[in-house]
């Protein structure tokens, strides 16, 4: 490479390698603001190493399981609520509306709503996470050793 | 070691070359896009949990792919054009963008189609849409700024440093999933340590990227051999090739 060529190449490493810093630096900054949730333990516990909890009237979003077996479904009305965990402590979230297809009791959500007690939110929005898995109905009964219908939730389940 | 590629820094060889190139993208693009999109949206079985609606990743995760290829090959003209002023690659520069853009549309639009029915919402600001999104405005920002110059010269010079600029999207989008929690989910076909995605639904998926790759290359070579003609035509060999007609 002859010197004029070798110097641009220089400038243009110095360019792509200056703004990487840059926006890698950026972003290990915001790296607690640019996830999308909290998770329940997160939301219990403290999050980060400040170990900052939510108040109480804090609007947020929360990410977690459906614990099998929580959801509760009232019977006259399109209220349900169902328990979210992650690793540790359990969150509950209060919802009315309808919920997306893909909402199963095992099933990662997102749910955007009010803290209105420590472990306790009401959601107004309620998201399905699906997974990076897909497979033909077959497969998943052999593989997982699950039948996939539609889930009948339990009305009655804490009577 | 690159002797051969010396003569395509000619406009002429490079047209021409484009020329000999282009009809065998097209038969392979046209051939893979048929076997894949019958096989994928007709054949390949259904999902387990999403049913019929998961047939959207035949389009849209070739798309967004090719929205990153497409941005990286641009890039890599872009350097080149940069280093060893070729003005060829400028062009290249400039074929590709719209191509990419389009690409990173497809991959929006289909995934907004796809968000809706399966996650209950068109749009949700997490790290991998949002980064997605300024991929189409880091491609639309390439076009404006090199047409925004009377000077082709230093229009090509500016399009290009921001092309390589935009280049930190890149790993950004790739590893969004990983490093902040996102509803988007994770990476399916790297993920090889255990089975993501079945074998019938995967070939499709392969054979859908592939096809998808070539359209960008036969839409790339269309769209170069134009720049090439509006970049020389006032010299001779352009006014024989019109002249021929």
């Amino acid at each position: 490479m002859n010197p004029r060529r070798k110097k641009r190449m220089l400038a243009v490493v110095a360019i792509i390698f200056g703004v990487g810093s840059a926006i890698g630096l950026t972003l290990y900054a915001l790296q607690e603001n640019i996830n999308l949730f909290y998770t329940p333990s997160e939301l219990i516990d403290g999050k980060g190493e400040a170990k900052e909890k939510p108040f109480v009237g804090q609007k947020l979003r929360i990410g977690g399981m459906v614990v099998p077996g929580s959801v509760v479904r009232d019977e006259t009305s399109l209220d349900v609520t169902f328990k979210l965990i992650d690793t540790g402590p359990l969150v509950t979230i209060k919802y009315h509306g309808i919920l997306p297809d893909l909402f199963r009791e095992g099933q990662g959500i997102v749910a955007q709503g009010t803290l209105i007690e420590p472990d306790v939110i009401e959601a107004f929005e309620v998201l399905a996470k699906h997974d990076e898995e897909y497979m033909p109905s077959e497969v998943a009964e052999a593989v997982k050793g699950i039948k996939h219908v539609k889930p009948t939730y339990n009305l009655n389940s804490e009577n | 070691m690159w002797k051969w590629l010396h003569p395509y820094a000619k406009a002429e060889r490079a047209y021409q070359l484009c020329n000999t190139l282009l009809p065998y993208f097209t038969v392979f693009t046209v051939v893979c896009l048929v076997v894949g999109w019958v096989w994928g949206l007709a054949y390949a079985p259904a999902d387990y949990q999403q049913k019929d609606s998961y047939r959207i990743i035949f389009i849209h995760v070739p798309s967004a792919i090719l929205s990153m290829g497409a941005y990286s090959s641009m890039a890599i003209a872009a350097i080149v054009a940069l280093v060893w002023q070729l003005r060829n690659a400028e062009l290249a520069v400039v074929a590709i963008a719209p191509v990419g853009a389009a690409m990173t549309v497809i991959a929006l639009v289909t995934g907004a189609a796809w968000g809706k029915p399966m996650w209950g919402a068109w749009w949700v600001w997490d790290a991998r849409l949002t980064s997605e999104l300024i991929l189409l405005f880091l491609y639309l920002g390439v076009l404006s700024l090199y047409h925004a110059f009377e000077d082709k010269k230093s229009a090509g010079k500016a399009a290009c440093i921001l092309a390589i600029v935009g280049v930190i999207n890149l790993p950004i989008i790739h590893f969004s999933v990983e490093w902040w929690n996102t509803l988007h989910q994770g990476a399916t076909i790297t993920k090889f340590d255990t089975s993501a995605i079945d074998p019938s639904m995967l070939w499709p998926l392969l054979i859908n990227i592939v096809a998808f790759a070539g359209f960008v290359g036969v839409v790339t070579l269309i769209r170069l051999k134009n720049e090439i003609l509006q970049r020389e035509k006032h010299r001779p060999w352009v006014r024989d090739l019109v002249s021929r007609g």
